[in-house]
């Protein structure tokens, strides 16, 4: 496997293009998955793009992560190559996994991405491991666990939330709370408003923060990632938002109003912030769109590339 | 852990207090806090932490207090620790060791009590070794330590209090390779753990009424040894296949199929499993005794394939 290095996003122009990278990218697996051009099943991040960019902003090169079911905004976000994640989703030979993984399991160790996966809330504990792992080594790396609203109903989440606080391992546990796990509502599943407040009973910080806003999100997770590597130990920290498409493809969205949608369009991360860019002067009008197209194209190259290449031939077991 | 500074212990009660079992006792002292990590009674938790903390640079060997307790664990070791290789490619190793206490003949009861290890054997990616020696056990631990991938190494919770010699060199033994125990002509029976024991002393019994049989120890559950199962019945002709895991669909009716693929040309009687009845452990200690396979009924087996 190359080596891959994180992508650069210390400017907000950087931060913006990453994000508009994600919705370029999930616009178009959506749009593949409709064509019927797609098998399987995908759960994009459309909405949630400040989240991920916000994150990794945050985090050093040498960092660790650890995503979830929906987690290509987090891998492109931090530096994975959008050519083999979409070879990976049309199942080809030069994705990241070969084909053996598709959406929701692919990883780059290079980039300290230490992998997508499947079971909801399952990569909380290898998050903590890795933060137990860098704090035994004395390498001073921090890691970020994304998990959703729905993650943190699970036991692992309460198990990882408990013995990386008693050991103060340096670990930021980053719940994206989108509102709904599938068709469940947070307000149903959850008996409290905030999923931080549910730090109070490991006795670390718990944050709320506006996820839809990236510099927000940037800053509160710089925040908690010094704490981390000062030995402070973890934190959690909520990223509220909100999942614009359906869960997985094919979510008709039967549990939620289509004025409820409508209301969070207006929150839409990527606009919002590209219109603050343009109206303090760091974004021109003229750049903005040139940006876009960039993005377009660059989304274009990748399924091109996914397209043009091979289908495994067979399985290395 | 003197050789490898990233090799570490995590488990419940391993400290100054030694393990459940006593078997990491006085490791702490040696080798501080740091490298005896004692944890909260938070199966799932720990090892996925340990499995974390394998996939970025250390070493970790879990130890679960008794086998049953790995039902919490299940999805790190079945969905995470086993997987990673096989969809993240070989950028993901995984080299820990999960540990676990299992086996009856202490009437410790239902939930204390149970050998797992045949639902390890289904699943790809992980390796599962039961050693019946203290010398077995050495050198399949150092190996299974020093392998780049997940092993689950099944220590039987009766063995421990049993005295045996120990060499003083550490040669690491390879994991899937089987032990001829004793040799013989007429029928093979194949075993591991602590049934090895049982099955020796059945042996010798039938040795006194004419029947020579060899007693295989496979030590390791996942690869099974192929060749030594081969080697073993195609010579004798008869297989008697004997564990303390429940047979329905257990690591007996694994062997017996294996033992059908390499050696059903050679076969001069069926092959005979025995297991414990479908059952859950019961307290007992009569009871307890009666349902874990006897040397006398080892003995009955075998006598009743010639
Ligand atoms: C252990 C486990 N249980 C259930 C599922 C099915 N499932 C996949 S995603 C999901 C909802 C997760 O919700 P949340 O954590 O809020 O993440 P989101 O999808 O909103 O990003 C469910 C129930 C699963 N993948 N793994
Ligand atoms: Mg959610």
């Amino acid at each position: 496997m190359t080596r891959s290095v994180p992508r650069p996003l210390d400017t907000p122009v950087a931060q913006l293009r990453a994000m508009q990278l994600i919705r370029s990218f999930e616009m178009r697996v959506d749009a593949l998955f409709a064509a019927g051009e797609l098998r399987g099943t995908s759960h994009l991040a459309v909405g949630e793009e400040a989240t991920a960019v916000g994150v990794c902003a945050a985090l050093t090169p040498d960092d660790y992560l650890t995503s979830t079911h929906r987690g290509h905004g987090h891998f492109l976000a931090r530096g994975g190559d959008p050519r083999r994640i979409m070879a990976e989703l049309f199942g080809k030979v030069t994705g990241y996994a070969e084909g053996r993984g598709g959406t929701q399991h692919m990883a780059d160790y290079s980039l300290g991405f230490l992998g997508m996966n499947g079971i909801t809330a399952g990569m909380m504990a290898i998050a903590t491991g890795a933060a137990f792992s860098a704090r035994y080594r004395k390498s001073g790396q921090v890691a970020a666990a994304f998990f959703g609203d729905g993650a943190s109903n699970q036991g692992t989440f309460h198990e990882a939330l408990n013995l990386a606080a008693i050991w103060a391992l340096p670990v930021v546990f980053v719940c994206e709370n989108n509102l709904y796990a599938m068709s469940s509502p947070a307000c149903a599943m959850l008996h409290i408003a905030n999923i931080a407040d549910r730090a109070a009973a490991y006795g670390i910080p718990g944050v709320v923060v506006d996820g839809n806003d990236v510099t927000a999100v940037h800053d509160a997770m710089a925040a908690a990632a010094a704490r981390a590597r000062r030995g402070d130990g973890p934190t959690l920290l909520e990223a509220k938002t909100y999942r614009v498409l359906g869960h997985s493809r094919g979510d008709l969205c039967v549990y939620r109003t289509r004025d409820e949608e409508a209301a969070w369009r207006e929150t839409d991360p990527v606009a919002g912030y590209a219109a603050t860019l343009l109206a303090d002067g760091t974004l021109d009008a003229a750049a903005w769109v040139a940006l876009q197209e960039d993005v377009t194209r660059e989304v274009a190259d990748a399924e091109a590339f996914a397209r043009a290449s091979a289908l495994p031939e067979a399985m290395v077991v | 852990m003197r050789r490898d500074p990233n090799v570490l212990l995590i488990g419940e009660d391993i400290g100054q207090y030694g393990g459940a079992f006593g078997v990491t006792r006085g490791l702490i002292d040696e080798f501080g806090p740091e490298r005896v990590v004692n944890t909260p009674i938070s199966e799932g938790g720990f090892t996925g932490m340990a499995v974390g903390a394998a996939l970025t640079g250390l070493r970790p060997v879990v130890e679960y207090m008794f086998m049953d307790f790995i039902t919490l664990a299940l999805d790190q070791i079945v969905n995470h620790a086993a997987k990673f290789r096989a969809v993240y490619g070989e950028q993901a190793q995984v080299p820990i060791v999960f540990r676990a206490a299992g086996g009856a003949g202490r009437s410790y009861g239902a939930t204390h009590s149970q050998m797992f290890e045949g639902w390890f054997m289904h699943v790809p990616g992980l390796k599962v070794v039961a050693p019946s020696t203290a010398e077995d056990a050495k050198g399949l631990l150092i190996s299974a330590i020093r392998d780049d991938g997940p092993v689950l190494f099944v220590e039987h919770k009766d063995l421990y209090k049993v005295r045996m010699p120990l060499p003083e060199t550490s040669a690491p033994i390879p994991l899937g390779t089987a032990r001829v125990v004793r040799e013989g002509g007429d029928v093979s029976i194949l075993t591991y753990s602590k049934m090895v024991h049982t099955a020796a002393i059945a042996a010798a019994e039938l040795a006194k009424e004419g029947i020579s049989a060899e007693v295989i120890d496979l030590r390791t559950l996942r690869p099974l040894d192929t060749d030594a199962i081969a080697a073993s019945v195609q010579k004798t002709g008869r297989a008697l296949v004997v564990t303390e895991a429940m047979g329905h669909a257990g690591p007996a009716t694994e062997i017996a199929a294996t033992v059908m693929d390499v050696a059903f040309d050679y076969l001069n009687a069926p092959i005979v499993r025995l297991t414990p009845p479908d059952c859950a452990i019961p307290f007992s200690p009569t009871l307890e005794q009666k349902i874990i396979p006897s040397v006398q009924e080892i003995v009955t087996a075998a006598r009743n394939m010639m």
